[in-house]
């Protein structure tokens, strides 16, 4: 499956190349006018209809995933590293990761719990504790195969198991995945799909996207955090596994546009679909960015609920990626027919 | 069956000196007539059948914890340690019975916050005014444990020393149960110390050379308000099945001989993963070359309290469970 | 089967404390082109046999313990979220995001979950995570649960057999299935060598939950002398010297009280004879390994400890080198080759 392919893919915020790459052969096999930006955005030109019918409907979701970035390399051989977006901070130790355009394989070690004293086990283990371990000799040995500034990302398989998928960077591959599926569809219209870059540290590609295109209508594909956890209570879940795909409301950084909301609420229920709303009203996607581009844009997000984003393995539910690819789907065709006053 | 019980966990038995348990049991033991003796270190073993070709060892404790007295001081109060694991919270205002009857209660120094609570801050009152007039009662080296009160309430009951008593009690319902003819060779094995670090078993399963071994004690339970919210046993579903404790993995042979039995009769039981505590089976499995050990469990709340509370529905599907697998071929 | 993918396929067999049976299967095939016997014992202690050429040769235990640590189930919560309890020592930090195997019904994977960041509150962030914050998701429903998984079901980590650099791996459990491939060196070694010496190379069981397979296989095996083969702590950038061994240096020789002088003494100089690499270590009392239990086994066990260097142990991602692997399990073989009865006659004159 496709989703399962963009989460195996490396893609940190700033070098989303391979991404890109992985999609853009995929567009050009559809034979799918697409092009780049210089900050390496990837447009995608759906044509259908009347030609240059353009609807001023832009679809976004992000390529970019968190990550890590070496920050220099110990006379030991290990790599220190920063973060690179949001990286929940206690699931780095013990796992493993690959570097650079190389995919050299590294770990992320930090001291034996044996040698621990006691009140060092009750600290959480920050990043300036940790290194990556390549099992280079010394410095000039890791040299060799890596450099300061390479990029690293989780090294987990994605699988899926009936309803389930686990792996890494779903967010927000699961949106550029429900994208191509919508590319591969007809529609008697046109519209413009972007995959977007560097979302994770602030959601700068969407930006110069968003000015590019000028568009009318705007809808970001996101995958968000599901809390719907034990030691968490209902009211701080958010959002839930299983329950339909996500749609915002308010987050940190916009204010879901009242006509896109509506359409995606009157939408999902003619199909009797289920959805659910997004009850965190903080953090930040691409909508932000958009909403606010040039004299303003309409701007709506539907995501993927997911449990464990930001860390080395997530996992959500396929059906509810399925429903947000059809509720997307009639989004589009709805306001084709019916038109979206905004 | 409640006359037993009651005998039995009234009876004086803290760890090293369980000599009243086992006259007590002996004596029904003598009743039924099987072979018996007692050990070097004091644990009864009863001999049962001798034609079977496996040799399983089935154990449960006499002794039980108690206090052992340190010091006394001239005003006649007795200071203490503990024989096992005694919890502090439990001591303040709680009678205590010493071998020759005396009775005393537990006081506490004034304390500003509970975590201050140590045996050092404890002590036994057994209305003495001055050191020689409690020396004419109490020694130091003397032991007591929690004043006998046992109590049926309904289906369960309560009572110091069920752990593991309820063990011994369950043994010998079984005792009186078996059929003359068994494809094992059984021994009943009431053993000592437990409470100190299985000491009794220890020695008993080295002896005996067994080929398997099973404990029978109580556990945990996880159905009380704000409980240990892993453990999953509660009072009236059954014996437990041990899967694990700090001192014994149980072996898989064992655990699926224990499941199965108990579907097969229809005995409801239950999965038992302990955290924290041990049994005889600890010692039992790494006797000589390795001994093959699992542990049937009773229920229980309140452990190590002067109130432990069992349920007879589980006690009787216990003794259930443990005659099926006396009678099966192990 | 060389012997970097002995240890990838051996690191890929899940083998809890307590539940070393598919472990041992594996093991056993491995090893049995280089022993004359194998039989197991009752906890499943694997004992292969390798004959010496006299029949009164000393009879010598070499073990190396094949489980690893892991989880337990306890409980299964309203919405199918699985508590658990550890089989061995982990650090609870290293577990949120780790992926695992639960030993259900039939093997089911699952994520050890965690509070999104979004959840805890300021003073909550410095603190590290504890084992009762976390919890098993497999993704399915309470009934599904139930259905496949019970209390008391293992649960093993998940990690594939990573190579890094050189001669560099790294992955789960390799503390002491590294130690496991150091003994089928040995094996490897000592059939093309005459050794009087019966040897028995043991994969002992439950050594992360109280070295139990090593009290037992020991005292049915009554040995002349015994060495254990564990792994010790590597190097790691912030450690101090006498903490750890660098690693790529040689297999460690341990001397101390729980260690027989001239054992430590003769794994050294067979080292330095056959110019193989070697770094020594002093443990103040009963090491963390087998040798704890041997060395106090029956009359009293002449112990020796031989380790592999390992980063980050009892982590998801220990990180051993295989050269030292190697080296180890030829200076073992070259002490067996060495072994005469007077050295083990001379054990007890002190």
């Amino acid at each position: 499956m496709l989703i399962e392919e963009l989460s195996r893919i490396p893609g940190v915020s700033g070098d989303e190349t391979r991404v890109r790459n992985f999609i853009k052969e995929k567009l050009s096999a559809w034979g799918i006018k697409n092009e780049t930006d210089s900050m390496g955005n990837l447009y995608a030109f759906k044509e259908g209809g009347k030609k240059n019918e353009e609807q001023g409907i832009m679809l976004v979701a992000h390529m970019d995933e968190v990550g890590l970035m070496v920050s220099s390399i110990e006379k030991s051989g290990h790599l220190r590293f920063y973060k690179v977006g949001g990286i929940y901070e206690n699931t780095l130790v013990a796992k493993p990761v690959r570097i650079g355009p190389r995919d050299v394989y590294g770990v992320i070690g930090a001291k034996a719990i044996h040698l621990q004293k006691k009140d060092e086990r009750k600290k959480a283990l920050e990043v300036d504790k940790l290194y990556i371990d390549i099992g280079a000799k010394n410095r000039e040995d890791a040299e060799k195969v890596v450099k300061i500034g390479d990029y690293a990302t989780f090294y987990s398989e994605a699988v899926v198991s009936g309803d389930l998928l686990k792996g890494k960077a779903l967010d927000d591959r699961a949106g550029c995945a429900a994208l191509l599926e919508i590319l591969q569809r007809d529609y008697p219209f046109s519209f413009t799909v972007v995959f977007s870059v560097q979302e994770e540290v602030g959601l700068r590609g969407a930006r110069v996207a968003a000015y590019r295109l000028n568009p009318r209508v705007a809808l970001v594909l996101e995958t968000t955090g599901a809390a719907d956890l034990p030691g968490v209570k209902e009211q701080d879940y958010s959002v839930s596994l299983g329950l339909g795909p996500a749609l915002t409301i308010r987050d940190g950084s916009a204010v879901a546009h009242p006509r896109v909301l509506d359409r995606l609420i009157s939408v999902a229920e003619e199909q009797k679909r289920p959805y659910q709303f997004r009850s965190f009203m903080g953090s930040f996607t691409d909508a932000g960015v958009i909403s606010l581009s040039q004299s303003g844009v309409a701007t709506g997000v539907i995501s993927t609920p997911c449990r464990y984003i930001h860390s080395p393995v997530s996992l959500l539910n396929m059906q509810d990626w399925k429903h947000l690819v059809e509720i997307t789907d009639s989004f589009l065709r709805s306001v084709h027919e019916k038109g979206l006053d905004v | 069956m409640k006359e037993l019980i009651k005998k039995l966990s009234e009876s004086f038995g803290p760890a090293g000196c369980e000599n009243n348990v086992r006259s007590l049991i002996s004596d029904e033991v003598k009743k039924l007539n099987f072979e018996h003796y007692v050990d070097t270190l004091g644990s009864l073993i009863v001999k049962v059948g001798s034609k079977g070709k496996q040799r399983i060892i089935i154990a449960a404790h006499m002794d039980e914890i108690g206090l052992m007295v340190t010091f006394i001081d001239e005003n006649g109060f007795l200071r203490f340690t503990n024989i096992g694991g005694v919890l502090t919270s439990t001591l303040p205002g709680t009678k205590v019975l010493f071998q020759n009857g005396t009775v005393g209660v537990i006081g506490q120094e004034k304390i500003k916050e509970p975590k201050e609570l140590d045996f050092s801050k404890l002590y036994i009152d057994i209305g003495a005014s001055n050191r020689d007039e409690a020396l004419e009662k109490v020694k130091i080296g003397h032991t007591a444990v929690f004043m006998p009160a046992f109590h049926q309430e309904g289906n369960r009951i309560t009572s110091k020393s069920l752990d593991d008593r309820i063990g011994c009690f369950v043994l010998l319902e079984v005792l009186k149960r078996l059929p003359s003819s068994l494809p094992n060779r059984l021994y009943f094995v009431f053993t000592v110390q437990e409470e100190v670090g299985l000491r009794g078993a220890k020695t008993a399963s080295y002896r005996l050379k067994p080929d398997y071994g099973l404990a029978v004690d109580v556990t945990r339970v996880g159905d009380t308000p704000e409980p240990d919210f892993k453990m999953v046993v509660s009072l009236g579903k059954g014996p437990a099945v041990k899967i694990k404790d700090s001192s014994v993995i149980c072996h898989s042979r064992v655990v699926n001989l224990m499941i199965e039995t108990a579907e097969k009769n229809q005995i409801p039981y239950q999965l038992e993963v302990l955290e924290q505590g041990g049994t005889d089976a600890g010692s039992i499995h790494l006797s000589r070359e390795g001994v093959p050990s699992g542990v049937l469990s009773v229920p229980c709340r309140y452990i190590h309290t002067p109130a432990e509370m069992v349920d007879l529905e589980d006690v009787e599907n216990s003794i259930s469970l443990l005659v099926e697998l006396c009678k099966t071929s192990w | 089967m060389d012997l970097n993918s002995f240890l990838d396929e051996l690191t890929q067999k899940d083998g809890v404390s307590g539940y070393e049976e598919n472990t041992a299967d594996f093991i056993a095939e491995a090893f049995s082109p280089f022993v004359d016997d194998t039989r197991t014992d009752n906890l499943g202690n694997l004992i292969f046999l390798k004959k010496g050429k006299s029949e009164h040769g000393p009879r010598v235990l070499i073990c190396a313990h094949m489980d690893e640590i892991g989880l337990m189930i306890t409980k299964i919560e309203d919405k199918g979220f699985l508590r658990f309890t550890s089989l061995g020592g982990f650090d609870p930090r290293t577990l949120p995001g780790q992926e695992v195997r639960i030993y259900g019904k039939k093997i089911v994977e699952g994520i050890i979950g965690f509070k999104p960041p979004h959840i805890y509150n300021e003073n909550e962030k410095d603190k590290g995570v504890e084992m009762n914050d976390l919890f098993i998701d497999t993704g399915f429903s309470r009934e599904v649960v139930e259905g496949l998984i019970r209390p008391g079901s293992t649960v093993a980590i998940k990690r594939s057999f990573i190579t890094l650099m050189h001669n560099c791996r790294a992955g789960k459990a390799l503390d002491d299935r590294a130690g496991v491939a150091v003994l089928l060196q040995c094996a490897k070694e000592l059939a093309n060598l005459a050794h009087e010496a019966h040897v028995y190379l043991v994969a002992t069981v439950q050594e992360e939950v109280g070295t139990r397979g090593a009290v037992v296989s020991t005292y049915g095996l009554s040995p002349d002398l015994g060495i254990a083969v564990d792994v010790c702590h590597g190097d790691f950038p912030g450690a101090l010297d006498h903490e750890v061994s660098p690693l790529g240096k040689g297999p460690v020789i341990t001397a101390g009280p729980n260690i027989h002088p001239h054992m430590a003494e003769r794994l050294t100089t067979v080292a330095e004879e056959y110019c193989l690499p070697y770094q020594k270590d002093v443990s103040p009392g009963p090491t963390g390994t087998d040798a704890r239990a041997i060395q106090i086994s029956l009359g009293g066990i002449p112990t020796g400890l031989l380790s592999v260097p390992l980063r980050y142990m009892h982590t998801s991602v220990e990180l051993v080198d295989m050269q030292d692997i190697k080296i180890a399990g030829r200076l073992l073989a070259y002490f067996i080759m060495r072994l005469e009865s007077g050295f083990v006659e001379g054990l007890s004159c002190l």
